[in-house]
């Protein structure tokens, strides 16, 4: 290392030159500037900045200056390295960018390929109708009320204004539990658990009664001898039939859409009188019967679909529970799930409602 | 109940503009479904044939064609040229010279069917020859036409091949068919269609059965009415009316109007004496019997049958009957008939009968609907009974029958009548005007009300105008109304007159707000959900099984799984129980997927199984005249078994699937117990885990999942080889079956959260070795026990078996981690926990840290 010069005039020290140090600046730029990586710049951080770089020698040099040449000579060399670190700084943070860029493109993958790694499960769709129906009538200040399957006769047919020997009792296509006269069937519909209620508590009643009903019907594309109804009770004081159609009204535009509305037709039913039938305008083709110039398959072209049974409950059904007749009216009405389901979501064949097939419960996920 | 158009238009007043549409559509309004609308639909070339030919041609599918010449006079012409018709025919009841009916190219079939000429069975085939289903007359699909059948010798010898069958059968005229329900009775006839329409349009009705009869009188055929044992105190037969007619040519074919109606009301014309019965009973709905007098001895009449007594039906079915049966007999008292139901074939008329005895009687509806179901039998008669015929119209149809004898038949009325009436007569009841307006929530004003009940019939007189109550009125309803018997049921008279289209939609508001859904309610849905989050799919199944899967479940004798429910009438013979869990059937379901190619299947399934009581008791009965009494209803509510609410599942092939990230991983023991714990976990429970033998599974990879108090939820694991191998299930199909209200009563409560540490956790790993016999759960719970409250989690991460431990033996890691509610746990805290989890575990399951 050069000890102090004082005999020399600073200008003639070739290292402190004016052209010289600019020199140095513009060689440093030049091989920042052509450093293509980190690992190149990291070389000419050491060739311009590093203890043997011309500034740094440049520097030292200062020191051996009269005292009245070092102010100026030590702005200059000052500059110079202010000048080149900079330049390093600035050419650093350009390649780490463009290297963080790079991991991130060496890194893609393809997204496309499918990684059903878990498989998904599912929820019946049955169950997901009924659930949807339950909330509706539960969102109007209804409760769910459930029963048994297997049911005694009684609460099947007799309370329900079915007496043994009528034609209607016959209808239901029953299953019989043995022995002969055991008093128990397989529920033929979820209105027993209504005189459950009904038996177990006084009015103002307003439940929904979902669940599984059991026929001798045979498989086919549209009946099976298992399926699932909703059966609607309300019993209180002033209920009426516009009370009915109210309800049924709200239900179906809640589940099959706004501006839907329902249509009750006379009919029979023992357990309620007066009795209706329920239709609902078709949600396909509006009402009109047709759909692009061809008869509405949904509705079959009359721009009703048939929903189910309803009425005011009869008074022999009302005594038999229980119920001041003088003081309450009640209505009641019966839907089935599975041809909500087929008609809402156009499911063709029952059989695959109730055959178990996972592809069937899969196509509707949680939620329907 | 098929209706004509054109027979309607005789008793009611139909505008000559009404379509078979619009009349639907009234009677629609007044509660009769239309069922559908037939004929006027059908567009010729129809035409009557006359077959030359046929021959028969064997089919490579099995079945035999015939490829028939038919001659279809100036039709042929046409289409063949001088040659006779073409037509290629599946049936197999004709033969060469019968006449037939054929559609020509060109012509329509109901349901816009369009005819052409079609090569079909190596032929062309120039039309077809035509069914009564084809032409929409019914459901007869069993052959074709053969009109000297359908229409008699007589008539048909009358017809030339190329006649229009259109109007020969028919057919251009609309048929309406309507529902009738149980409580209409009368609408299945005639009268009761057209009053019924009269009432829905307020058009002018004719009664048909307002004709004149002659006064009963004592010099007809003896009638002898008995019934010692009434049904529910109701006698068998209250009234019977029984003329005779002599001298019929009962050979006369019925007049062809008669046969074109019953043919278009879907009945076969048989006889003069059958047609002219069916049709009676087709417009008055008063079901006829026609007797061969000559049969007879001395007298007809009831009787309830005689244990072991038998009769020989028209069916010719030799027929046990019941006590509870009622039967006509003669004055031998030989039984001649069930009364209502079906008659006897010795006294059936036949073809030598010249005298005709005409029963027109009313038979008690519930003695009816027993013989009828008793015997299988549904006959026209049994179903018009059973829901009810006006006991008023006997006298008339009897007279209408006897006159149509008379006339089609040349015989000679015999002056004598019996009229047999024991009928009890109607009551009228009271009736509350204001009911109408109290139930449908529409004001109907009285006179509407009056009105109402006089136009379906009613005899209304004021009732309490006297006692103040202005409002009431007293109701006699008319005879062809049974079923009209209290207020309700003239409400909805009242209201389906003025239209159930103007009852107005108001939403009911419950004046308290509901519950919303019951704890059990929501629990059931969150577990259903958990499973399917957990891979499981939601699948329904029948409740129905064979015993036997019992045995290949491999349930031991005594097992509370085979107390089953059985049923009397099954779907199929070979399941006739009901289901004790719900793999029972879950299993079956598993199979049909996996047999439809899914060889990853993981399934589950909610819902009741059935646990017959060890002493069944039966529910009985009671009337429903008011509610029964609490013993009574006790009994009915305890004899319904026990049906408990199960979740179960089933999964076989993998639940992690390979793929370029790894190989995949079959389901196991371990899946199945998981998903139990994550169905515990989803409603707040840490299910106690232990190792049990249970069928139908695996006896060292079963899992008992219980509450801690031990009340048992479930079981989980694999199931064992034998009941994979007997169900056909695939090898390692694992399962589990938990008691979802067992989950639901351990829940509900409150669960009161503990506070979160915020201080350092600190971690310490241990090995511990134990006879391969000892479960980790126990290992567990004494480490847990032992390491006390500032535990905050236990991990099994590793279990080593191998030299390094000994033969026998495992060696179980885990890893744990403390944390203090209040401090920074030191170093030597942790280590002196991590001496007394291990010093619990070695004195509770003989450890030994490694």
């Amino acid at each position: 290392m050069s000890g102090p010069n004082k005999q020399y005039d600073p200008v003639e020290v070739a290292a402190l030159d004016p052209a010289v140090v600019e020199q140095a600046v513009n060689d440093a730029r030049e091989a920042i500037a052509a450093a293509a990586d980190l690992d190149e710049l990291k070389a000419a951080r050491l060739a311009h900045q590093g203890e043997k770089s011309a500034l740094a020698l440049a520097n030292r040099e200062i020191g051996a200056l009269p005292p009245s040449a070092k102010a100026e000579a030590g702005k200059r060399v000052g500059h110079a390295r202010g000048q080149v670190s900079q330049a390093l700084a600035a050419r650093q943070a350009e390649l780490e960018a463009e290297r963080d860029e790079r991991i991130l493109v060496d890194e893609t993958v393809d997204v496309t390929v499918r990684v059903p790694r878990r498989p998904m499960g599912a929820r019946h769709p049955i169950s997901l109708v009924s659930e949807r129906v339950e909330d509706i009538f539960v969102s109007m200040g209804w409760e769910i009320a459930e029963g048994p399957e297997v049911e005694s006769e009684w609460l099947t047919f007799d309370a329900l204004n079915i007496p043994a020997d009528h034609p209607a009792r016959q209808e239901q296509d029953t299953f019989f539990v043995e022995p002969a006269g055991s008093g128990l069937v397989l529920r033929t519909h979820t209105s027993p658990v209504q005189v459950r209620t009904m038996l177990d508590r006084q009015p103002p009643i307003y439940i929904l009664c979902p669940g599984k009903v059991f026929r001798t019907d045979d498989l086919d594309a549209t009946h099976s001898p298992v399926f699932h109804q909703f059966e609607g009770l309300v019993v209180d004081e002033g209920i009426t039939m516009a009370h009915l159609k109210g309800t049924l009204d709200a239900f179906v535009q809640r589940m099959f859409g706004e501006g839907i509305v329902t249509r009750l037709r006379p009919n029979y039913f023992p357990f309620t009188e007066p009795s209706a039938e329920i239709d609902c305008r078709c949600w396909i083709c509006g009402g009109s019967g047709s759909l692009d110039g061809e008869k509405c398959r949904t509705c079959g072209g009359t721009g009703w679909i048939e929903l189910g049974g309803s009425g005011m409950v009869n008074q022999r059904v009302l005594r038999a529970a229980g119920v001041d007749t003088d003081r309450y009216t009640g209505f009641a009405f019966g839907l089935g799930i599975e041809r909500s389901l087929m008609l809402r979501h156009n499911v063709a064949d029952m059989r695959d409602i109730v055959e178990g097939d996972v592809r069937f419960s899969q196509q509707f996920g949680m939620e329907i | 109940m098929q209706a004509p158009v054109s027979w309607l238009r005789e008793l009611a007043d139909v505008p000559a503009d009404a379509t078979g549409e619009d009349i639907a559509a009234a009677l629609v309004r007044v509660g009769l479904e239309e069922e559908g609308l037939h004929g006027g639909d059908i567009s010729g070339p129809l035409v009557v044939g006359r077959v030359l030919s046929v021959e028969p041609e064997p089919q490579k599918n099995g079945k035999t064609i015939n490829w028939c010449t038919v001659d279809v006079g100036e039709h042929g012409q046409r289409v063949t040229e001088g040659k006779a018709q073409e037509i290629v025919c599946g049936a197999h009841n004709f033969k060469a010279g019968d006449l037939v009916v054929c559609v020509l190219p060109g012509g329509v079939l109901p349901g816009g069917f369009e005819i052409s000429a079609r090569k079909t069975y190596g032929h062309v085939s120039n039309g077809m020859i035509c069914s009564q289903a084809e032409l929409g007359l019914g459901d007869d699909h069993s052959g074709i036409i053969v009109l000297a059948e359908l229409l008699g010798e007589e008539a048909a010898a009358a017809l030339t091949p190329g006649d229009d069958a259109i109007a020969l059968l028919g057919l251009a005229d609309e048929v309406i068919e309507v529902n009738v329900t149980p409580d209409r009775g009368y609408c299945f006839s005639m009268r009761g269609i057209a009053r019924e329409y009269a009432l829905s349009t307020g058009v002018g009705f004719r009664d048909p059965a307002d004709l004149a009869t002659p006064e009963p009188n004592d010099t007809g055929y003896a009638v002898q009415l008995t019934d010692t044992s009434p049904l529910e105190g109701v006698a068998g037969c209250d009234r019977y009316v029984a003329r005779v007619v002599r001298g019929v040519d009962v050979t006369a074919s019925s007049p062809g109007w008669m046969q074109k109606r019953l043919t278009q009301v879907g009945m076969r014309p048989i006889s003069l004496a059958v047609d002219v019965t069916n049709y009676v009973m087709m417009l008055l709905g008063q079901p006829l019997h026609a007797f061969d007098l000559d049969t007879l001895s001395g007298s007809v009449g009831t009787r309830r049958a005689r244990p072991g007594e038998k009769l020989t039906t028209l069916d010719d079915v030799v027929r046990p009957l019941d006590p509870e049966d009622l039967l006509i007999v003669d004055g031998a008292d030989t039984p001649l008939a069930i009364a209502g139901v079906m008659g006897g074939a010795t006294s059936e008329v036949s073809g030598t009968t010249t005298n005709v005895l005409i029963e027109a009687a009313h038979f008690d509806p519930i003695t009816v609907a027993r013989s009828s179901r008793r015997h299988r039998l549904t006959t026209e008669a049994s179903k018009r009974f059973e829901r009810g015929v006006d006991h008023a119209v006997a006298a008339a149809a009897a007279q209408l029958a006897v006159d149509l004898l008379v006339e089609h038949g040349g015989g000679t009325a015999d002056p004598g009548v019996s009229d047999v009436d024991h009928r009890v007569p109607a009551e009228a009841f009271d009736f509350d005007t204001r009911l109408p307006t109290r139930y449908v929530g529409l004001e109907y004003p009285r006179d509407e009300v009056l009105g109402t009940l006089r136009a379906i019939g009613c005899d209304v007189a004021e009732a309490g105008a006297a006692e103040g109550r202005a409002d009431h009125v007293s109701v006699l309803p008319p005879s062809w109304r049974p079923d009209l018997t209290n207020g309700p049921e003239l409400v909805e008279e009242v209201a389906r007159v003025r239209g159930y289209d103007q009852i107005p939609s108001v939403l009911p508001q419950p004046k308290a707000a509901g519950r919303g859904l019951t704890h059990g309610q929501r629990v059931r849905r969150v577990i259903a959900t958990t499973l399917a989050h957990q891979g499981l799919v939601e699948v329904l199944s029948y409740p129905f099984v064979a015993p036997s899967v019992f045995d290949r479940l491999g349930l031991g004798a005594d097992d509370e799984r085979r107390h089953v429910v059985t049923l009397v009438n099954p779907l199929s013979d070979e399941a006739p129980v009901m289901r004790t869990s719900v793999l029972d059937t879950l299993l079956d379901t598993l199979r049909r997927n996996v047999a439809r190619g899914s060889r990853d299947v993981a399934v589950y399934e909610i819902g009741l199984v059935t646990r017959a009581a060890q002493d069944p008791t039966s529910a009985p009965v009671p009337g429903i005249e008011q509610r029964p009494d609490d013993a009574t209803l006790a009994a009915i509510l305890g004899a319904v078994p026990r049906q408990p609410r199960h979740a179960a599942y089933a999964a076989a092939g993998e639940v992690e699937h390979g793929g370029p990230w790894g190989p995949g991983r079959k389901a196991d023991t371990s899946d199945a117990v998981a998903w139990a714990l994550a169905v515990g976990r989803s409603v707040g429970l840490g299910l106690v885990v232990t190792s049990v033998v249970r069928a139908p599974w695996h006896p060292g990879r079963c899992a008992q999942l219980a509450l801690t108090d031990g009340t048992v939820v479930g079981h989980a694991g694999e199931l064992h080889p034998k009941v994979t191998t007997a169900l056909d299930l695939p090898a390692r199909t694992v399962a589990g079956e938990l008691d979802v209200d067992v989950l639901v009563a351990a829940t509900g409560a409150p669960l009161a959260a503990s506070t979160l540490s915020t201080y350092p956790l600190a971690h310490t790993d241990v090995a511990l070795v134990v006879e391969e016999s000892v479960p980790a759960a126990a290992v567990e719970a004494a480490l847990r026990e032992g390491a006390g409250e500032s535990l905050e989690s236990l991990t099994l991460f590793d279990v080593y078996r191998g030299e390094q431990v000994g033969a026998g033996q495992k060696s179980l890691a885990y890893r744990l981690t403390f944390r203090a509610t209040d401090r920074t746990l030191t170093t030597d805290e942790v280590s002196a926990l991590r001496d007394q989890a291990v010093a619990a575990a070695a004195a509770r399951t003989g450890a030994t840290q490694r």
